[in-house]
């Protein structure tokens, strides 16, 4: 075969941009060029169809000191963050040791908790606005059947998030896959070690589950965080932001001003303080990380 | 104080008896007693949600906000989901997301399995640089690239089209990249050097060996991606605008936000379009898990 290439490295080399041209175009294309031209939308006044006005900083400046709703969105994303991530976590973690126990119907059990979180969110969101209805939804009449005043969840400005927080607990599934992959994962010799060593099971799970698990709990925090920052399927379906803006995500704003009052720049600016949000989250996250993830391979 | 069987007890009542009366062995089957009761009441909690969707999917209206709640409705009216199929047209926004979901898909395949050879298999410059840049992409939260996607799609003219749905596939998905490049890497280079020395081009080394022996894997990236494109709800909505273009996830929220609908055919529609998703993952089971648990662990 008559080759235009010196060596067989050079023709690997071409084939190496062949091969990875797709990715390489969508990468400039799809994602760091987007990116790029975010920041600059992000300085104009535009709606898309006429020319863009530049307008520097004007929009920052109307985030921070004149949209009132930026700082009620920030708010009720953080809170709904703060309180979620968490309790998923932790709920996910236990439910994970829980079911890696040796128990009868184990892997019934495990679909069972698992199955929630495969639900696509338009239909997770339509099943819960249906549980939550005031009076007539199935979580209230189990209140009412246990004697309890039930408040009307999506209608309440106070009980709106904790509605949110409590169906988001639904999908705990998912997290706790992930756990239960991480607790098999972990060599059973550490067990072995610290059996012979008379360390009980509660000194087994503080001094061998717990550590190995650390860089598992570190990536579903980081994970959590840029998704809990980005809820808006199930508020878009459940409430619109209501009732009064009590659950009116950070997404549900931008998503109003870029694509329902048509500001491309101002929305541009919110998604770059967003970014900046969760990239500040996630530093600080990773920041402490070092001292309390443990990691096997370099101590 | 009496920790010895008394004499005459004997079979099932001894054993009973030998637990109850040793402090250890008690201990522990408490501990089970509570392990299963935690479980089962969870498993339960988890569940109802589930029961009450397809149990109020097939009821007539009379019953729907009944006191006490009935779980078995009566009559069984399975026309509901017939009738709340057809109140919009379902089919049409089934095809229309099974012709987003096949286009996008193959192109994931397509060119995220060719990226991934790329950086698994060729060594050309730049390479780690690219792949690092990449992997950096994974992390970017969809919202930033938003907008600026949107001007870039509404430019070329294909706002209300499929085309800003399948397209971007086309250029490999950088998360899909990683997961095939690690399971490329996984596989032996002497099959390479093999195929090199029976004459083998590089495409046929991509084609007749990597890709037959990564069937585990383009499994996985294809249930992912058609969850993903039959789930996805921010996308079509920006996108599509005319309702014989809907896919089935906004044609679920048009529908379920009508006032004018009740309940049982809200959660007939829920049902009916989270029922392929789930029966999907039971298919696929096997290969859903895998990636679930390689996101997680080794991510």
């Amino acid at each position: 075969m008559v080759s235009f290439f010196k060596t067989n490295q050079q023709r690997e080399a071409l084939y190496g941009w062949l091969f990875a041209l797709p990715a390489i175009i969508g990468l400039v294309v799809f994602d760091v060029g987007p990116m790029a031209a975010s920041v600059l939308i992000s300085f104009t006044e535009w709606n898309g169809v006429t020319p863009p006005q530049w307008v520097g900083l004007a929009n920052y400046e109307e985030i921070l000191f004149r949209d009132e709703l930026f700082m009620l969105s920030m708010r009720i994303t953080t809170i709904f963050a703060f309180v979620s991530i968490p309790l998923n976590l932790v709920t996910g973690f236990l439910l994970a040791l829980l079911l890696n126990q040796k128990i009868r119907g184990q892997s019934l059990m495990r679909t069972l908790y698992y199955l929630p979180s495969i639900v696509p969110l338009v239909a997770v969101a339509a099943l819960w606005r249906w549980i939550f209805l005031k009076r007539f939804g199935l979580l209230d009449i189990g209140l009412a059947m246990m004697g309890i005043q039930a408040p009307d969840w999506l209608g309440d400005p106070n009980w709106v998030l904790p509605a949110f927080i409590v169906m988001g607990l639904w999908g705990v599934g998912g997290g706790m896959l992930i756990n239960l992959a991480g607790l098999q994962a972990i060599p059973t010799d550490l067990y072995d070690a610290a059996s012979i060593d008379g360390a009980n099971a509660f000194q087994r799970l503080l001094n061998v589950t717990i550590p190995m698990m650390t860089p598992l709990i570190l990536f579903n925090l980081v994970m959590g965080i840029i998704g809990g920052l980005q809820v808006f399927v199930v508020a878009f379906v459940m409430t619109g932001g209501g009732p009064s803006n009590a659950s009116l995500f950070y997404m549900l704003h931008l998503y109003r001003n870029a694509f329902e009052y048509f500001r491309l720049g101002y929305g541009s600016s919110l998604a770059l303080v967003l970014f900046l949000y969760i990239i500040v989250l996630s530093a600080l996250v990773f920041r402490s990380s070092t001292a309390w993830v443990y990691y096997e391979g370099n101590r | 104080m009496a920790r010895t069987i008394p004499y005459a007890v004997k079979g099932p009542v001894a054993s009973i008896w030998g637990v109850l009366s040793n402090p250890y062995r008690l201990k522990s089957l408490l501990g089970r007693v509570v392990l299963y009761l935690v479980l089962l009441a969870g498993a339960v909690l988890v569940t109802i949600p589930f029961i009450w969707l397809i149990s109020s999917s097939l009821k007539p209206q009379a019953q729907l906000v009944a006191f006490p709640p009935i779980w078995i409705p009566n009559p069984i009216l399975w026309e509901n989901y017939p009738k709340a199929l057809t109140a919009l047209p379902f089919a049409r926004f089934i095809a229309n997301t099974l012709i987003i979901a096949t286009g996008a898909t193959l192109g994931t395949l397509v060119s995220s399995s060719m990226g991934a050879f790329a950086f698994a298999r060729l060594r050309w410059r730049f390479r780690d640089v690219v792949f690092f840049a990449l992997l950096l992409t994974i992390m970017l939260p969809g919202q930033i690239t938003m907008i600026p996607r949107f001007v870039l799609f509404a430019k070329l003219g294909w706002v209300n089209t499929y085309l800003p749905l399948i397209v971007p596939a086309w250029f490999a998905n950088p998360f899909f990249v990683f997961l095939m490049r690690q399971f490329f890497m996984g596989l032996p280079t002497e099959l390479d050097d093999a195929a090199r020395i029976d004459g083998a081009s590089i495409f046929g080394i991509y084609w007749r060996i990597m890709l037959p022996l990564s069937k585990p894997v383009l499994a996985t990236v294809a249930l992912f991606s058609v969850q993903h494109h039959w789930n996805a709800f921010i996308g079509p909505l920006i996108y599509l605008h005319d309702l014989d273009k809907f896919t089935a996830a906004i044609g679920l929220r048009y529908f379920v936000t009508d006032t004018q609908v009740h309940y049982s055919l809200q959660m007939a529609a829920s049902a009916a379009f989270s029922i392929p998703i789930i029966v999907l993952f039971f298919v696929g089971q096997r290969y859903f898990i895998q990636g679930i648990v390689f996101t997680g662990v080794k991510g």
